[in-house]
This record gives C-alpha cells, structure tokens and sequence, in this order.
C-alpha cells in the first residue's frame, strides 16, 4: 500500500452544516513555515500573487466596461493555490486547469498582455482570440488549457501524464478541478487509471467551498476530498489553500513523489472565493452572505503572507507599496495592449480546425460555395 | 494480393502503423490478453509489449480523454471502444477536447488520435448495442469519420486515421469483421481520407451510401441489373471530410439519386446530402433524391421486428424503382 498518510487532518465526525466553515487551519510558527526559503523566491511568491490580485480586478473592471464577452471567472481569493504549487514546479512541467484560469496561465509563463488580448479576443491573444477566458493555450510555456467542461480535463492530464510514463521523461503534470468536480466521473475514472498505472500525475482540487451556488456540503456525502483518493490506494494531502507556502510544500511533495515513480498524489487545497462565481453572479447573494465573506476576507492570503513578509524582515511595508504599484502599472498595460490588439481576421474563421485541406482542396462543408 | 479478412485488414493496419512508429499505441477494453473483443488485435501484445498494448478497466471516458491529452503533447494513440455503443460514455472527450483542442487553442496543439470500433446492429442485440452512430460523430467539425465497408478499404483507411495530425474516428462494420477480400500488402498502402470510391459502375441510378450497406445497395444493384437497370454504387469511405465532388460527379451522370445509410433518418447523413444535392444540383436531378435509412425507433430485439427496422435489398429497390418512375 502507498503511504496514503502524509499530511491529513482527522476525519470530521460529523458533516458541517450547510455554508458553515470547515475548522480553521492550524497554522506553524513563522520560523517553521519560512524554512528552506530564499528571501528572494519569497518576495517574487508575493508579487506573483499581488499581480494575480491586480490583474483579475483590472479584468473585472474591463468586463464591467463591455471589453470582455462571455464567461469571465475571477481568481481573487484564491491566489496562494496556483502561485504557491506553481512555483514548486519546473518550466518543463505540464499544467492544466478548468475555467478560473487566467491566474494559473500567468503563473505558468503567459505574459499578463497575451493573457488579457485573449480575454479581449484579440489577435495578439494566447489563444489568438479563439479561446477567450476558459481556454488560454500556450504549447511554449507547456500550459495545456483551460478546460470548460467541469472536470472534463482531468481525463486529459491523465493521457498526458501517460505520455510522460510512455516516453519516460522527467516531468510532472499538475493539473487543477474545482472541489465541484469531484462528483463528476471523470475525476474517479482518472484516479483509478492514474493510481492504477502509477502515473506521474498531480491533481490539485481547488476547494473554493462552492459550485457556483451549491455549497459544497450540499453536494457531496462526504466532505473531506482528500479522502476519497483511498478509495484508489492513493495519497493524499490537505494544503491551506489561504497560505501560499503550504500550497508550495504540499505540491512539491507530490511532484517529488511523481518523479521518483511513486505515482499520482491527490491534494486537497482549502481556499475560498471572494468574487462570485462568474461576472455575472454578485459577490454574495442566495447561496452565501456579505458577512460570510466579510469573515473569509479576515484570512486573505495576500494580507496573511504580506504580513509574514514584514514580520520577518523580508518585504517591508514600502517594498511591498512599490510592488503593488508595479503590478497594478502591468495590470493597467495588459488592457492598453489588448486594446491595442487587432481583432482577429476575418480569414481564421477557417483557419486552425483541422490539419490538412481535403483531397478536394476543402476542409469545411460549407465552404463548396458562398456560406 | 493477399485475400484475407477485414479482422485481418484491421491487425495488418495497425501492425504495420506499430512498428513504422514508436508512438503508436493502442488502448482499449480487451486488446491484449484477451486479443480484442473481436480479435482484431490479436497477437499484437506479444509483439508490441504493454505499454503498446494496453488493457484498460472499463472507463470509456476516462480513457477516451487519455487518448486525447497524450496526443496534444505528441504521441499517436489509438484508442478502441469494444463498440461505438459504448463510446457515448466518452463522448464529451471526443466532442468537446478532441474535435476543439486544435481550434482553440489557434493551432498549438496538434490531436493526432485515432478511435475506433465496431458500429451498426448486427443479429438481435436489441436497442442498445445496435447503433450505426457515425452520422452522429460526423455532425463536429473537427473530427474525421472514416467507414470502411471492404477489407482494403479497412487497411487504408486505418493506417491514413493513424497517420493524420487530426482525430479519426474510424466505424468498423460489426458484421463484416469476417468479410474475406483482396488487400495489398504494401506497408505504405494508404487511402486518403474524404475520398469516395466508385464500388460499382452504371448509368442510371446513383446509390450512394457507406460502410457495411454497400453490401446491401450491390446486392439491390445485382438484382436490378437483372431488370436491365445499371446503378452506379458510390462508396463514400468518408463521411468528415466529405467526397462532394464525386457525389456531384454520379449525380450529374443519371440524374436520379437514392441515398442508404444504416442509421436514423433523422439528421441523418443522407439528409445533410440530400440539402446538399437539391442546393448544388438541382437542376440536374430528374426526380426527387429519397433515401432508405433505419426505420425512426430505438431497434427492437425480436428477429421479424429487427428485420422490419433495419434498411435492407427490397426497400432499397422500392425506392430505386420510384426515383426511376417504374
């Protein structure tokens, strides 16, 4: 049996009540938790999330002003996930996550400019504008997409961490579901195959608390997720979705694990969303309170690690002020330079679907004649 | 040539795909100990090793979606479904990643993966297990559907779906995993995808339609040559990309069309042909096109109610007899 102990909280005794927190977690003493860090990887942990910070509210600001269409799923609450497990990484690593993915994009390489021209569907987009929110690609920076199928993407990390073993790389695939995709079969069909083969795969469950408006203990018959990779033989972490350091060691354990052949590793990340599911959903509402969100606010990973920074001499106040100009001054040129992006033309219509014209010179049905 | 099965056909294809790249691999319920569920890969898990070979739990989405991931990031999997029946448990994978991966994400990821599997009813295996889905599968743009209806049509046309950078869905005829024919035995023998083929040759009546019925319409034409009526058997091969030349082509030659497909009418393929033919030629039809498709119900297990449902000889003539005004 894999050592399916690391890193788990007792098991609750009883379900907690319907929009009720989960126990807070306990946290170690600073010393503890700052331990083995460069002072300077700290400080770029803290600018990578006070840009995650800045560029979602200017992307907020920008789909408020009709420059961005569709869906368009915020990450602000959750930022110590993404930057913490990313930064545990290494650029030949493979990520891949759902919808809530501007952040993840970044994170993994994606200038904050390609990512917002996508937003804005422009041609200098990371997706060329085809993609918008929910699917920024990028083969370069070996980030494989956003994914708009709720828990569709797993399945495909499975198949890319099978490739991993197939043509025996050194490489992780971490990818990313929201905790509301956990009841999908896709999730379960994957950890079976990824434990069952012993694949070098990471999933990484965002637990925000909500599926869009469902809280999550009314979704599911259990509440702990990072229980239900016993059901696979497999280990399983709970991370402190609010702390990025936790978020960082927690993956990098998992990512140790995959490359050494110890197969895939399940973590459970706790964290919360302080914007509402979609622009299009307001901040509270029927599913939770203002206050409810008030209180999550107490524990805003930014605040939290900004304040471990200070406490312990390595970003000061003043730092910290200039760094928060620098990424509200990218956040702001991100959206002058999607502004400034042409509009994809009108030609890529049929441009990019498949990889060959047809014996008679077409790849589209339709393009026999004037559509 | 070498006469042997499409089940041989199928093997040889893959084979010969196998050894020429490294990449290749084939996943699937049943491929290897067992040699398939209609042996089609049988012997290849000796040759080719487990990773090559490789047994899956029976999770048609979950590895349907492995097919698809391995494939952005640059092998060449081949992922069989025991049936297509059992594929639309995977269809969200096939549909929403593979059939879009490609578009959009602007072309940076190629999707060079091939599905495949037995499709239409064979003898009394009830609603559902007799499914003819391809029309289905063709309605995405972004997959190729291929449906061999001949031993070489099998060859050819799996080793082009293993070779594309596009994903292939290749529908096999349950029913003709037996059919015995003549093959060539070059490895590079590849028929390329959307071209149709000319089965049979005749000036009066175009048949058009694929897969296991081309069987069905050259077993009417046989019977109606008899009645001194030459009908010209088109052989489609492709559904996605479409061969609308060579349709344009029979149509043009006799002037009268009647279309067969195993499956529903409804949205069937032979609608989408029918609009196609009335929108781009007209003029040249000297009757109205009809079609003989399954009857419009989940199929019946009971042999004389199976008989009544499936397209067959007789309603083809029917139809054929109409389109000539006889």
């Amino acid at each position: 049996m894999p050592d399916t102990k690391t890193r788990k909280p007792e098991a609750r005794a009883a379900q907690p009540q319907a929009g009720s927190a989960p126990e807070p977690p306990q946290r170690k003493s600073d010393e503890e938790r700052l331990e083995g860090f460069e002072r300077e990887q700290l400080r770029k942990m803290m600018w990578d999330m006070l840009l995650a910070r800045r560029f979602e509210e200017k992307a907020a600001e920008s789909y408020a002003l009709g420059k961005i269409g569709g869906f368009c799923h915020l990450y602000i609450g959750q930022e110590a996930v993404a930057v913490g497990a990313i930064h545990a990484l290494r650029p030949d690593d493979y990520v891949m996550t759902a919808y809530r993915e501007h952040v993840h994009a970044i994170q993994k390489g994606i200038t904050p400019n390609a990512v917002m021209a996508e937003l804005y569907g422009r041609a200098d987009g990371c997706s060329g504008g085809k993609g918008g929110s929910m699917h920024m690609f990028s083969a370069e920076h070996n980030y494989l997409g956003g994914h708009g199928i709720v828990g569709g993407q797993i399945p495909l990390a499975l198949g890319v961490a099978w490739k991993i073993k197939y043509k025996k790389e050194d490489r992780v695939m971490q990818v990313y579901c929201g905790e509301a995709a956990v009841n999908q079969g896709a999730f379960h069909e994957s950890l079976n195959m990824a434990a069952l083969w012993k694949l070098p795969l990471v999933l990484i469950v965002e637990n925000n608390r909500f599926g869009m408006g469902t809280a999550w203990e009314r979704a599911a018959s259990l509440y702990d997720i990072y229980q239900k990779a016993t059901a696979y033989a497999m280990p399983s972490a709970v991370a402190d979705g609010m702390d990025v350091l936790d978020c960082y060691r927690v993956a990098m354990e998992a990512h140790e694990r995959a490359r050494s052949g110890g197969g895939p590793t399940l973590i459970e990340a706790r964290t919360y969303r302080y914007v509402g599911h979609s622009m299009s959903d307001p901040v509270s509402g029927v599913y939770r309170t203002k206050e409810d969100v008030e209180k999550e606010r107490a524990n805003d990973p930014i605040t939290l690690f900004a304040d471990l920074l200070a406490r312990n001499d390595i970003l000061s106040q003043k730092e910290l002020e200039e760094m928060d100009a620098e990424v509200k001054r990218i956040s702001e040129e991100s959206a002058e330079f999607a502004d400034n992006s042409p509009e994809p033309s009108l030609d890529h219509v049929y441009t990019d679907i498949y990889s060959t014209e047809d014996v008679n010179g077409r790849m589209y049905f339709d393009m026999r004649g004037e559509r | 040539m070498a006469v042997i099965t499409y089940r041989e056909a199928l093997n040889e294809a893959l084979a010969e795909e196998m050894e020429r790249d490294p990449d290749v691999f084939l996943m699937g319920e049943e491929v290897g100990v067992y040699n398939g569920a209609y042996k089609v890969s049988k012997g290849l898990l000796e040759r080719f090793g487990e990773m090559r070979v490789v047994d899956t739990p029976i999770t048609e989405l979950g590895f349907a979606g492995l097919g698809v991931g391995a494939a952005m990031t640059g092998v060449r999997p081949v992922i069989e479904f025991m049936t297509w029946n059992f594929a639309i448990l995977a269809f969200d994978q096939i549909f929403n990643s593979a059939a879009k991966m490609r578009s959009m994400s602007a072309g940076q990821f190629k999707m060079p993966v091939t599905f495949r599997g037995p499709t239409g009813a064979a003898l009394q295996l009830a609603a559902q297990h007799s499914q003819a889905l391809e029309s289905q599968v063709a309605h995405y743009p972004g997959v190729k559907v291929v449906v061999p209806g001949t031993p070489a049509d099998a060859k050819g046309l799996l080793k082009a779906a293993i070779r594309d950078d596009d994903p292939v869905c290749v529908f096999e005829g349950e029913m003709l995993y037996n059919l015995k024919g003549e093959v060539p035995e070059d490895d590079d023998y590849v028929i390329p995808l959307g071209v149709a083929d000319l089965k049979r040759e005749g000036g009066d009546v175009s048949i058009i339609t694929h897969g296991k019925m081309i069987h069905v319409a050259l077993q009417a034409a046989a019977k109606l040559e008899k009645d001194g009526i030459q009908a010209d058997v088109l052989d489609l091969r492709s559904l996605r990309p479409l061969d609308t030349d060579a349709i344009l082509t029979t149509v043009a030659k006799t002037n009268r069309v009647v279309l067969l497909e195993e499956g529903w009418p409804y949205g069937g393929i032979t609608a989408t042909i029918a609009a196609m033919i009335q929108e781009e030629a007209f003029d040249m039809l000297d009757a109205p096109v009809l079609r003989v498709t399954q009857a419009d119900v989940p199929m019946p297990y009971a042999k004389g109610l199976e008989r009544q449902v499936k397209p067959s000889a007789e309603l083809l003539i029917e139809k054929v007899n109409r389109v000539l005004y006889r």
